[in-house]
């Protein structure tokens, strides 16, 4: 069990969240111009990484707010919790 | 016009003896029906929000857990609980339809919305010595006294599904489920309580 601090609420168990992928993955700038594969890639192809991953998860349960974590995949260790589209800027090697 | 609050009929009506035949000393189950219930948005800075204050006579709770209580008058009270940054819910003695004009006035032309969510949910209040054992099967939050206690409210889980619960006395929690879980909510409470009431 997962024991996340959404930045309003405080400490909740993973119960309480719902999870939302990859976090930071940009809308086309020009969607008219994409093949039906690059649109296939933006929407569904992710990141995979062992280690460091910045992902969107949303307190369901509590304040039914939008976040992003980053979390390390491989030890499940909640490495950063932060708002908005600023990327966690002390995770260089974070997969985004 | 037709009175319509006779038509009302609570989700748990059908549990209500039950209840009552499951309450002891140790811990009781009971239903609040029909409580006035008030959803509101707006921005926490905005002039809004002090308007509103007004209407309810104590401000909107800044934080979560937070619950703001308005004087009470002898049309009733006015309790706010913190849903989100930006989102309240007013839990009142009073006629909700009238408060919700209230603060839909007090709104104005500035962004938000206003609504009467009565029947979305209904409370259940549960008391008694053992009412924290019993939430305590199948909530995650922590409800020890160092975390938690009277005057407190939270978005969560009981028994996996959503509900809104707030503390509102040393042995008494109050259980605001929609309106649609209430009979799983109440079901699930009243197994819970079997240990201590047999
Ligand atoms: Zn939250």
């Amino acid at each position: 069990m997962l024991l996340l601090t959404c930045p309003w609420c405080g400490p909740r168990d993973e119960t309480e969240y719902h999870y939302g992928g990859q976090a930071h993955v940009p809308y086309p700038e020009d969607p008219d111009a994409l093949s039906d594969e690059e649109w296939a890639e933006n929407l569904f192809f992710r990141d995979n990484p062992a280690g460091p991953f910045a992902e969107r998860w949303s307190h369901t349960a509590g304040c039914r707010r939008w976040f992003n974590v980053v979390r390390d995949t491989a030890t499940y260790d909640v490495l950063e919790v932060y708002t908005g589209a600023a990327p966690a800027a002390t995770q260089p090697g974070v997969a985004r | 016009m037709a009175d319509l609050t006779t038509l009302r009929r609570s989700p748990l009506a059908h549990l209500t003896d039950r209840m009552a035949q499951a309450s002891h000393g140790a811990v009781g189950l009971s239903e609040t029906a029909c409580t006035g219930m008030v959803s509101v948005r707006v921005s926490a800075e905005s002039s809004a929000a002090e308007r509103i204050a007004t209407v309810l006579g104590a401000p909107l709770p800044a934080a979560c857990g937070e619950v703001t209580s308005g004087e009470v008058t002898s049309a009733g009270d006015h309790h706010a609980l913190w849903l989100g940054p930006d989102e309240w819910l007013v839990v009142t003695g009073t006629d909700p339809v009238a408060l919700a004009d209230q603060l839909e006035a007090a709104v104005g032309d500035d962004p938000g919305l206003v609504l009467d969510v009565s029947a979305n949910r209904t409370v259940l209040e549960l008391t008694g010595p053992k009412a924290r054992n019993v939430l305590e099967k199948g909530c995650p939050v922590d409800l020890h006294p160092r975390a938690f206690g009277p005057g407190r409210a939270v978005s969560t889980t009981l028994a996996r599904v959503p509900v809104l619960l707030w503390q509102t006395g040393e042995p008494t929690y109050r259980l605001l489920p929609r309106s649609s879980f209430a009979d799983y909510v109440s079901r699930w409470v009243l197994d819970a309580m079997v240990e201590h009431t047999g």
